[in-house]
């Protein structure tokens, strides 16, 4: 999610390919390093729509579609 | 004084006024004749752009749509904001819920009663690229609050700045909004939607 423009694709790949898994990682680490939190967008059995947050790749469900990164929250 | 003697002061003192200024003068023609250059982009660089916002927006709704669903997506602009529940008390049953609005506080109230709890101001300032400012889309603002609430509501109220109700938004506004939000709830049609903690 940026400012201006809405979400924009970072990175994508199947991270069954080694190749295309190192560079998810890659971009992964790169938005943490900027400071950004990542959601992992997840439906339960019932339909009901949640999202888990993760601090690292390895959290991130091998069956995830996507992850989300955001600007991380600030009192205002 | 003579309309030559006139005529020689002016000259010499418009030699002098050239001596003296000309350098100043001539580095201010050429910073205007500059500025003059290059103040449009600047401008056009720092006007908002409605269309491009406007697309922002719309980007930010189908990813609120894909990620929170279709009955969240249609609460949320059918009522303005959305809702979530907090942790669960007896029974299992939701003991507290949040409203969630694009750049205002968060609201927590008491499911039970309906009464207000607290007013949580919080947000999602991106600092690392000033190019469009700081601001997300709202329905980004909105969607960041319901996955932080979601996925890690200790870290978001721990950010969050607490307050009464009322400190922000108007209470009776927000109690409204709560009767609102249950009635939309208890209208829904759709199976899902009737098991989601989403509004």
């Amino acid at each position: 999610m940026k400012p201006g423009h809405g979400d924009q694709l970072l990175a994508e790949g199947d991270p069954k390919v080694a190749e295309e898994e190192a560079e998810l990682i890659e971009a992964f680490r790169r938005q943490l390093d900027q400071g950004m939190w990542a959601a992992v967008p997840t439906r339960e059995s019932g339909g009901r729509r949640e999202a888990t947050m993760v601090r690292d790749f390895d959290e991130v469900p091998r069956d995830a579609e996507r992850v989300i990164f955001f600007p991380p929250a600030a009192g205002g | 004084m003579s309309a030559v003697s006139i005529i020689v002061v002016s000259i010499v003192g418009a030699g002098l006024f050239a001596v003296a200024f000309g350098p100043d003068a001539a580095k201010l023609v050429r910073r205007r004749r500059d500025r003059g250059d290059s103040r449009p982009q600047q401008l056009r660089e720092r006007l908002p752009d409605p269309g491009r916002e406007l697309r922002a927006e719309r980007r930010a709704e189908d990813l609120l749509r894909s990620v929170a669903g279709e009955e969240a997506y249609e609460a949320y602009r059918a009522l303005g904001f959305l809702h979530v529940y907090g942790g669960e008390g007896a029974l299992g049953r939701p003991s507290y819920g949040y409203l969630i609005y694009p750049h205002k506080p968060l609201v927590s109230y008491d499911v039970e009663s309906g009464e207000l709890l607290s007013e949580l101001c919080v947000g999602f300032p991106d600092r690392t690229e000033g190019e469009f400012g700081e601001r997300l889309p709202d329905a980004d603002d909105v969607l960041a609050k319901w996955m932080a609430l979601s996925g890690d509501e200790r870290s978001l109220v721990d950010a969050a700045n607490m307050h009464l109700p009322g400190r922000q938004l108007d209470p009776d506004h927000v109690r409204r909004d709560v009767l609102r939000m249950s009635e939309w709830t208890s209208s829904a049609t759709s199976s899902t939607y009737g098991s989601s903690d989403i509004a």
